[in-house]
């Protein structure tokens, strides 16, 4: 029988103990503050072959001379030819791609006359630094794309380009940055305090002896579990109320809904890495160990899941890598819900990913966790 | 005379080390038992076994009439065990220290109960200090009221006087005699001699097997050992020179004298004889719980190496 005093009493010992550990209250209060500075302010990459959704509603050889300019460029893969407009909508929201291009069914006549028709090329711009690049080439684009088809009298001599290219930016549509990197700074912190402070609170107790007395006593390893880690749960939702409302008043990121599934996202996250904390501090020998392998898990989360460099700018074996850290359906949780407005229909893909994480987790630590000192 | 601790062959193995044999003991209730051995022989493992925080491999028994492979939870509650670490928080104060423990063994009045520790200990000054920043002495006291607190009738103290000053091991031994006295079951482990001598019964354990047990006096008196004490100007300085001598199993100065000490009366007696020019007395003496446990110890390694 799980008795609610024992708990109680771990409980109480854990938050003392946290109490007198000054490094520990730098940890948690210092640290995000600090990352939010160094990478809110210094990320930049140039990412290509970025996954695009078509919409070709005039079917021309211009309209294929147009997309096949886009390719040249190097920054769009053409992955998905979409059949209406709605498609197309839903293909961004999701993040199954990063931009779309579509070409209005009467391109190739109006080009012909000489009306300068418009194309619109939509861009995910939650994340700036994996679109920037890619826009910044399309004003080559619109001169160039034509320059073979249009020959004796449609040639347009110094008349400039033969039709518009019309950018369309969603759901960061003034290109800032921190807008991306804040809410995934969300999930490297809660990364690194969690399984870190886990880790080296169960390896500590091991460490000093004191696990020896704790486990001669009546309590059930079950009670040592849970009253170790609640502790933990509420620095958890602290860092995560300190860090998303920096992210509004310093930085001014966009909050545009999706709560159910951040804060499912959240729940599920904390809890994932709290087990991983604990299941390292079963297999660590030292607070040195635990140390260890507590970053050589946040090192990967960090550069692969998608934080540090957009996860569509990594080579392949890197987002493959990066599909198996949990951190990397973190970040696409808390961006898709906070700048997209992303609901549990578009989440679920990473929620899920989570949920198995936390299972997995979980098991493996209670599979490892030894009530006796053997 | 009921028995607290009734366990047979129990064994232990860590990885192909075998670490405990066979191991056959029992207590009775209300007695101070001494567990002796060299290092390394297998006391920490055999206590942990009995208070469930190790699983015997192979081996069966009760504690408090508990089976120690069933009801651990029922034997933790009633054991109160000592490591032999001191395994206190150091970042809790004492006062912090001794409440978590009451809270674990969901004792009720525990502000009371403490405070009534604290007491005893003379540490109500100092309740507010972190367990830490006590002398060794002082830890150790600390560590056995925490180990008493919930009032267990069963003690199990593992090397509880090691590096603790001569005054503080007295008192601390004279504290175990209260509190069997008071009908609680004693199993302490040592490596110092001297304190055999303040155990009703001594168990002894080498490379993980029991090879003797009883009280100081039987021991003495089955261990048929004879020893022979040498005086005279520089007879301590013979030892090691006496220690080469066939028959002579141990040769250890004792202040200015010399013990020598073996199974064999004749071989020793050889022995000492061609050491009397050099202007020693020797007189036949009684061995000391110290000369047992060495030889006992020396039959040991033969039947394990
Ligand atoms: N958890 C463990 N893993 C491996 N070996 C161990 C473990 N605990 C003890 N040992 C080994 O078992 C032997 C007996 O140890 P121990 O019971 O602590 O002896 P003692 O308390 O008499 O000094 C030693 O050789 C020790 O190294
Ligand atoms: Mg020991």
């Amino acid at each position: 029988m799980i008795s609610g005093t024992r708990i109680l009493a771990i409980m109480v010992k854990e938050l003392l103990q946290l109490s007198r550990d000054r490094l520990t209250y730098a940890m948690i209060l210092v640290m995000p503050v600090m990352q939010l500075m160094l990478f809110g302010y210094a990320i930049n990459t140039d990412p290509r072959h970025l996954p695009t959704v078509v919409l070709d509603e005039d079917q021309s050889t211009l309209s294929r001379s147009v997309l096949a300019a886009l390719a040249n460029t190097g920054y769009f893969d053409f992955t998905a030819e979409a059949a209406s407009q709605a498609a197309v909508d839903a293909a961004i929201a999701n993040g199954a791609v990063q931009f779309a291009v579509v070409i209005p069914h009467d391109f190739s006549r109006r080009v012909v006359k000489g009306d300068e028709p418009q194309i619109l090329v939509e861009a995910d711009a939650s994340d700036p630094t994996a679109v920037g690049s890619a826009l910044g080439s399309l004003g080559g684009v619109a001169e160039t794309a034509l320059r073979h088809d249009l020959l004796g009298p449609l040639a347009r001599n110094g008349d400039g380009a033969p039709f518009e290219i019309v950018v369309h930016r969603r759901y960061n549509p003034e290109n800032i940055t921190a807008f991306n990197i804040v809410p995934g700074l969300l999930g490297i912190v809660l990364s690194m305090t969690l399984v870190m402070m886990t880790a080296l609170a169960v390896t500590r107790e091991h460490e000093r002896g004191t696990m020896e007395s704790l486990l001669a006593t009546p309590v059930r390893p079950i009670e040592v579990m849970i009253g170790k880690l609640a502790p933990y749960v509420g620095i958890g939702v602290v860092q995560t109320v300190l860090i998303l409302g920096l992210a509004r008043l310093l930085f001014g990121v966009p909050f545009e809904g999706g709560w159910l599934a951040l804060a499912i996202g959240v729940a599920l996250f904390i809890t994932g890495s709290l087990a991983l904390g604990f299941l390292f501090s079963t297999l660590a020998r030292s607070q040195l160990q635990a140390m260890q392998m507590s970053i050589f898990y946040i090192l990967p989360s960090i550069l692969l899941s998608g934080f540090m460099f957009p996860f569509r700018g990594m080579p392949d074996w890197a987002q493959v890598l990066g599909t198996v850290i949990p951190v990397t359906h973190f970040l696409r949780v808390v961006r898709g819900s906070l700048l997209k407005g992303a609901d549990l229909a578009q989440t679920w893909p990473s929620l899920a990913a989570l949920g198995v994480f936390v299972v997995v987790v979980t098991a493996l630590a209670m599979a490892r966790y030894r009530t006796t000192l053997d | 005379m009921p028995v607290a601790i009734d366990v047979r062959r129990l064994n232990k193995s860590f990885g192909d080390k075998h670490v405990v044999r066979d191991v056959s003991i029992s207590v009775e209730a209300g007695k101070v038992t001494g567990f002796l051995g060299p290092n390394g022989s297998g006391k920490t493992t055999t206590m942990r076994m009995l208070c469930g925080l190790l699983t015997p491999d192979s081996g069966e028994g009760t504690c408090l009439g508990l089976d120690i492979l069933r009801e651990t939870n029922e034997i933790k509650r009633r054991t109160g065990y000592m490591t032999q670490k001191f395994s206190l928080y150091d970042d809790l104060t004492i006062e912090e220290n001794l409440l978590f423990i009451a809270r674990v063994y969901g004792m009720d009045d525990r502000r009371r109960r403490v405070a009534e520790a604290l007491a005893g200990l003379g540490l109500e000054a100092r309740r507010r200090q972190p367990a830490g920043a006590l002398s060794g002495g002082w830890k150790q006291r600390l560590a056995l009221a925490a180990a008493v607190l919930h009032q267990p009738r069963l003690l199990l103290l593992d090397e509880p006087t090691a590096g603790v000053d001569p005054k503080a091991r007295r008192e601390f031994w004279d504290q175990i005699h209260e509190l069997t006295a008071r009908g609680m079951t004693v199993m302490v482990s040592t490596h110092y001699m001297d304190e055999a001598e303040r155990c009703h019964d001594i168990a002894y354990i080498a490379y993980g097997a029991l090879i003797a047990r009883g009280t100081v006096a039987e021991l003495i008196d089955r261990s048929a050992l004879v020893t022979f004490k040498g005086e005279g100007p520089g007879a301590d300085r013979l030892a090691p020179a006496l220690m080469l001598e066939p028959g002579v199993e141990m040769a250890a100065p004792f202040g200015a004298a010399l013990h020598v000490s073996g199974p064999d009366r004749g071989l020793l007696e050889r022995a000492i004889t061609r050491h009397r020019g050099d202007g020693l007395r020797w007189t036949e003496g009684r061995p000391t719980i110290e000369d047992v446990f060495i030889h006992l110890m020396r039959g040991a390694e033969d039947n394990f190496h």
